[in-house]
């Protein structure tokens, strides 16, 4: 077990330079002169233009900018982004910012999601059964930023329950709806998965047999039936992890939550390649570390599987 | 039991991930409370804002986000009315001159820094010479060219290092007297010494630059408090501000909005104050959703279509006419108040209203809309160039509705093919402008640097000037805007630019389609928000109710 993790945290260090090499390259080949329009609508002063590229390390060659990139990676210095602020900063922002997000909206899927599946799941068929299917149907359906805006229009501006948008990012409690509408597609998805492996599963002969041997039926749908019907919904909660993350950009729009989804776009929109890279790198390093529990809670769920 | 044991890996990793993003930081909100109607001197209000691209150092203060915090941090010699946009003293006691190219400065006395140091002329030659030096890094360096000294400070790309670090055309006399001594005649100098660059800097700011630039210290209305980055910035009154436009307000906060649509939510429910600018998605609906507290109002900022005159097939002193056709072939009236949702106001000139020497009408009947005018003048004029014509833009703007509308418009009235043609974003079609490689049309703007037409002409539609994106270039409108430079008085400048004008309307070198409005609005907890044409709220008239 405990060579497993080694192996895969070893593995990790090929992903990450080859991610943070391709990335890099990437924003390089994105067009347009980031520096240029400062100007805006003016043609930049040459003289300056050129001072500025030389301060920022832009009048470089291409690998020349990425091999210094990566030496001061390794000292732990980031870079520094065309606004004067270190990226590391940037980073240290935002990411918590979008974790704190991610992780709230993942925790109510997982609650929820798997209640009402497993819920539905033992009565199929019933009226509970078909309701979910209906509503997580709708959930699916919705587009985000639609939810979103309905959402913060009800509760926001007509119930003023909350205010409409996050006034301040590091609190969780205002992260309250934000996190529901970004974990409301998944948590369809995940009420879904539950329900069918539960519906299927329940007719399976070692669920006969705990139910023949008299087992109460509390730990027969809990210990049996719940946890052998896991591995599907596990596989999709461990990538849905990273998409959380990444993919929060429309949420954090809408309730103008300062996370990495809008530091992403800012600094892609203005090509800057280490701060973009900066922050990629922290997304695959979730992605990777999501990967690996994942893979773990499968010898959990099954004893069957097991790693050495 | 096997899976109790590989559980704990799981708890640990868990754990792990948890524990790295435990870091928080904990922070207060203020908010202000609201009844009787009041003036509460002391009260705060917030304004939609977002992250500055640049330190706030007056010279570098080229963007809206940045820029408009500048202007509340420092004051300038002048600043302009923002009401009428006159010009009027602030740090100045007087300007004088006698030949437009000679000024003498005076100070008033008793303006201090908010670190408590006084202004004195050397806080602005000082100033002055920082920022033109290209090795400081300001966007704005350029915009001392007209002071003598300033080539040997910041030569051009192929003359070599600097010799200099000071502009010999300024010198101080004493503490509150200075002249500046310039290359050629510009009679609106002193216009130009409202803009931002030529605000004062503490002698503190000299020996740490950076540290300044993102704690800056002005001597203006409003005393820098903190910058939370991505969060906001908070400014506070400065309470022994001398100049005539003191807060009547306890101070302002810069909020960072990540979308406009968030902030106008937040406006509908009274948690942000100020807005910059209702998003296109509410525009239809503000006015029914604010009532009174809704602005809709002139700014000096126009909005061109140019020709990219430098391809050889426009240089036909002929294809004037066909583009004179172009321009009446568009129904500026309708797709303002269709497609913009009255968010604009036609154009019937090359400068903004509200601007000083504004002519309603020089561009004449080139800019009312006539299709059969129009398809007569491009016949004569020898038909479009390859009888199709593409307006370059950046789709991250909101400009493909009107150009389709454009393009649509010209098609139906003229015949002649119009495409847009969308580029991915502002930096990659000004990459393409500023190349000169534009096939035929291009979308161009122009905000104003300062409230006078010499800014919307010369510095557009001059030979070589930095804005000419149309490669422009006639031998009478720069004689005359030469002519108005030497004027004597601002008056006769923007008369003589108004000839100038004239000139461009009959060259059509860019179509100007329409003038910007400021379309914003404000909460219930404030009152006297009135915008300056630059479309910025007068900060320091705001009042906040108790």
């Amino acid at each position: 077990m405990g060579r497993f993790v080694a192996r895969r945290l070893l593995q990790m260090i090929p992903v990450f330079l080859g991610t943070t090499a391709l990335i890099f390259f990437m924003v390089h080949l994105l067009p347009g002169d980031p520096l240029a329009a400062l100007w805006g609508d003016k043609a930049p002063d040459p003289v300056q233009l050129a001072a500025l590229k030389h301060q920022q390390g832009l009048d470089q060659p291409l690998l020349q900018q990425y091999l210094s990139y990566m030496g001061n990676l390794l000292t732990g210095d980031f870079g520094t982004s065309l606004d004067g602020r270190p990226v590391l900063d940037k980073i240290t922002d935002a990411l918590p910012v979008t974790v704190r997000l991610a992780l709230f909206a993942f925790a109510i899927e997982i609650v929820v999601g798997i209640a009402i599946g497993l819920f539905s799941g033992l009565r199929r068929g019933k009226l509970f059964d078909k309701g979910t299917l209906v509503l997580t149907l709708l959930l699916i359906a919705i587009p985000v930023p639609v939810l979103g805006f309905v959402v913060q229009t009800v509760f926001g501006q007509n119930l003023k329950w909350v205010t409409p948008t996050v006034q301040d990012s590091n609190d969780i409690t205002q992260l309250v709806l934000p996190a529901v509408v970004l974990g409301s597609l998944s948590l369809a998805y995940v009420a879904r998965l539950t329900r069918t492996s539960i519906a299927e599963n329940i007719k399976a002969d070692y669920v006969r047999t705990a139910v023949a041997k008299g087992l109460p039926r509390r730990k027969v749908i809990g210990t049996h039936l719940l946890r052998n019907s896991m591995i599907p919904v596990v596989t999709y909660l461990g990538t849905d992890l990273g998409n959380l993350m990444a993919g929060a950009i429309v949420t954090e729009g809408i309730f103008n939550v300062q996370g990495v989804g809008h530091a992403l776009y800012q600094a892609i929109n203005m090509k800057e390649g280490a701060t973009v890279s900066g922050f990629v790198a922290f997304l695959v390093l979730v992605y990777l570390a999501a990967g690996l529990i994942v893979d773990l809670l499968y010898a959990v769920l099954d004893p069957r599987i097991r790693y050495a | 039991m096997r899976g109790g044991s590989q559980a704990k890996w799981v708890v640990a990793a868990v754990a792990v991930a948890l524990a790295a993003t435990a870091c928080s930081s904990s922070s207060d909100s203020s908010s202000g409370g609201s009844s009787d109607g009041a003036v509460n001197a002391q009260g705060v209000f917030s304004y939609q804002s977002a992250e500055p691209q640049r330190p706030l150092q007056p010279a570098n203060a080229m963007e809206n986000q940045g820029g408009r915090i500048v202007k509340q941090l420092f004051t300038g010699l002048v600043d302009y009315d923002p009401a009428t946009g006159a010009l009027r003293n602030q740090v100045a006691d007087k300007i004088e001159t006698t030949d437009s190219k000679t000024y003498t400065v005076t100070l008033k006395s008793g303006w201090t820094f908010h670190d408590g140091t006084p202004v004195t002329a050397s806080s602005f030659v000082k100033s002055w010479n920082w920022s033109a030096n290209p090795a400081n890094n300001q966007i704005n360096s350029d915009w001392f060219s007209d002071i003598v000294g300033y080539d040997a400070v910041h030569p051009d790309k192929d003359k070599g290092a600097p010799t200099a670090k000071e502009m010999s055309g300024l010198k101080v006399i004493d503490d509150t007297h200075f002249t500046i001594e310039l290359s050629d005649t510009v009679s609106y100098f002193t216009y130009k010494l409202g803009y931002s660059a030529f605000f004062p800097l503490p002698e503190g700011f000299f020996s740490d630059p950076e540290g300044y630039g993102q704690k800056p210290v002005g001597n203006g209305p409003y005393k820098f408090v903190s910058w939370e980055h991505n969060k906001a910035i908070t400014l506070a009154a400065y309470d022994k501000y001398t100049g005539t436009n003191k807060a009547k307000n306890g101070g302002i906060v810069f909020r960072a909005y990540t979308s406009p649509e968030a902030a106008y939510k937040d406006l509908m429910s009274d948690t942000l104050d100020v807005l910059d600018q209702v998003d296109s998605t509410d525009l239809p609906k503000y006015k029914d959703d604010l009532g009174k507290r809704a602005v809709d109002q002139a700014q000096g900022a126009i909005q061109n279509i140019s020709f990219a005159l430098y391809n050889a097939e426009w240089t036909d002193p002929a294809k004037a006419k066909v583009r004179q056709g172009l321009s009446m072939a568009i129904d500026r009236d309708t797709i303002t108040k269709t497609v913009l949702n009255n968010s604009r106001q036609p154009a019937d000139s090359f400068v903004a209203p509200g601007v000083m020497g504004y002519k309603a009408g020089t561009c004449g009947d080139a800019c009312k809309y006539n299709p059969e005018k129009a398809k007569q003048l491009i016949t004569e004029g020898g038909g479009v160039p390859g009888g199709k014509i593409g307006i370059i833009y950046n789709s991250d703007g909101g400009h493909k509705e009107w150009v389709d509308a454009v393009c649509n418009s010209i098609r139906q009235a003229t015949g002649v093919e119009c495409l847009g043609d969308p580029k991915p974003d502002f930096k990659t079609s000004r990459d393409i402008i500023t190349k000169k490689a534009v096939p035929s049309m291009m979308r161009t703007g122009w905000v104003q640097d300062y409230p006078l037409n010499a800014n919307f002409l010369r510095d557009v539609y001059g030979t070589g000037a930095a804005a000419n994106d149309a490669g422009y270039s006639s031998a009478e409108f720069d004689k005359l805007s030469h002519e108005a430079d030497a004027a004597t008085s601002v008056e006769k400048t923007a008369d003589l630019y108004q000839q100038a004008e004239a000139v461009l309307a009959k060259d059509m070198p860019a179509i100007p389609l329409w003038y910007y409005k400021t379309n914003s609005g404000y909460s219930k907890k404030v009152q006297n928000v009135k915008f300056n044409s630059f479309g910025d709220p007068v900060y320091t008239d705001v009042e906040v109710k108790k």
